[in-house]
């Protein structure tokens, strides 16, 4: 198979975060559940992995790096522990659902209300919307740093200028760019970053996390075991505890620590590099093929390795299923979770195919998948 | 069991806390180990440090200098 959805997840993993993961289930403990050597090994392990992640991402204290099952987890506990009855919320047509649905849901249940900054055709923004948008009772703008669906990345250091300017806080989804995009919270002004550990970082699925930044205080999403304060009847106050109630998943974090020190050991530029290179050998390939159409914004490599494209008026989970059984090329076909996108590009009834690149791929690969379209094209 | 005698006991907040004590001690040479908190402090079940009082100065020195995050310190029989 030739895997381009590497968007969904990275197919191939590097061998340490496998030999991570194995060694971790052959003999490890419960984090913060005693003080014997396997519990001690987990928390070791658990604490190893939030300084990795406290330095990847630019965040000064590995306290306030919180592990979670995934991005969208990471999003709910924000975006639910941060706002009240009144205040508004802007965010961005770019938006998967793990923060659209979270950001309706508190629209439906506590009168929080939202606005988005709308995208063009191409699937950009105008950066003056944000500063348009801004209402004396706005708390925060929440937005993902690319596009799942175009690869169009937002510019977060202006968005997060324009968050300092006013005093709002500044939430990120950075599920397609952690790893493979250099992020930095302090000069990119974020307030709380969320990220998954299965996509760009290469780890395993069921670990992501967020970084908080200092004086940013979240609301328990969940409250019960934490290992300490065991007969206080309230949730620990002390990051990360007071975010990560009942066992962590250690085997996990024990593979995304591995995955942090691959990203660590191979540099994110080297990465962001590669995997544009190998986008734009294929976006070169396609975009001047009849009945081709590409979504999404190329001219600037500051964007997810992510081709998005339509065969004349082919349905796309069609074209995506010709692509698996005929050609062995696994992409993702359909509406991406990414209604409000969809919804901009014009493609709400036929979806879009969704090439994905990551570092693993090879040009070769490419090249078939350019031919495979041309061939289903003609 | 072991005999019981005087300890330093160093209590946290978090065991993320803990875990950074103990990593800053192992690369500083600081001695003690982590243990089960003695129930005489508190019916929790985190995690302390415990080492010989005579050398608490040389840890309270790591605590300031370093800005370690603790909880406090006892120094009890145990």
């Amino acid at each position: 198979m030739i895997y381009l959805d590497n968007a969904a997840t990275t197919y191939h993993k590097p061998q340490q975060v496998i030999d991570a993961v194995v060694s971790a289930m052959q003999g490890m403990g419960n984090s913060s559940r005693g003080s014997h050597s396997g519990a001690l090994k987990a928390a070791r392990t658990v604490y190893d992995a939030r300084c990795k992640a406290a330095a990847l991402f630019g965040c000064d204290d590995p306290s306030r790096v919180v592990f979670t099952a995934n991005s969208t987890e990471a999003l709910n506990i924000a975006i639910s522990g941060l706002f009240a009855a009144g205040d508004h919320i802007i965010s961005t047509d770019l938006e998967h659902n793990s923060v659209l649905r979270p950001l309706y849901r508190l629209q439906a249940e506590q009168g929080v209300s939202l606005d988005f900054v709308r995208a063009d055709k191409q699937g950009c923004v105008d950066y003056a919307d944000f500063e348009r948008l801004i209402r004396p009772e706005t708390k925060a703008i929440v937005c993902n740093h690319a596009s799942n669906l175009t690869g169009n990345m937002l510019d977060l250091a202006r968005i997060g200028a324009v968050c300092k300017a006013h005093g709002l806080l500044l939430i990120v989804d950075a599920s397609q760019t952690a790893g493979c995009v250099p992020i930095d919270m302090k000069s990119m002004g974020i307030s709380v970053l969320c990220f998954t550990g299965h996509k760009g970082l290469y780890g395993p699925q069921g670990t992501g996390g967020m970084c908080i930044a200092e004086g940013v205080e979240i609301r328990p999403f969940k409250v019960g075991g934490s290992g300490v304060q065991s007969f206080s009847k309230t949730q620990p106050v002390q990051y990360p505890t007071r975010l990560e109630a009942g066992t962590l998943n250690g085997h996990g974090i024990a593979g995304l620590s591995a995955a942090f020190d691959f990203i660590a050991e191979t540099g994110v530029e080297t990465i962001h590099a590669k995997e544009i290179a190998l986008m734009r050998r294929f976006y070169e390939g396609v975009k001047d093929v009849d009945g081709v159409t590409v979504y999404g914004d190329f001219s600037t490599d500051a964007r997810a390795a992510i081709v998005a494209l339509n065969i004349k008026d082919y349905e796309s989970g069609e074209v995506s299923d010709e692509l698996s059984e005929t050609y062995g090329i696994a992409t993702r076909p359909g509406a991406h979770c990414a209604p409000r996108m969809h919804e901009a590009l014009g493609t709400v009834e036929q979806g879009a195919v969704r090439f994905s690149f990551s570092y693993f791929n090879r040009s070769d690969e490419v090249d078939a998948a350019v031919a495979a379209v041309k061939e289903i094209a003609e | 069991m072991r005999e019981k005698k005087l300890r330093l006991i160093i209590t946290f907040h978090t065991t993320t806390d803990a875990m950074a004590f103990e990593k800053h001690c192992l690369a500083a040479g600081l001695p003690g180990r982590l243990i089960p908190v003695p129930t005489s402090i508190t019916a929790g079940c985190g995690m302390s440090w415990m080492a010989d009082p005579a050398d608490r100065a040389a840890l309270e020195d790591a605590i300031q200098k370093d800005a370690l995050k603790v909880d406090a310190l006892y120094e009890v029989v145990h």
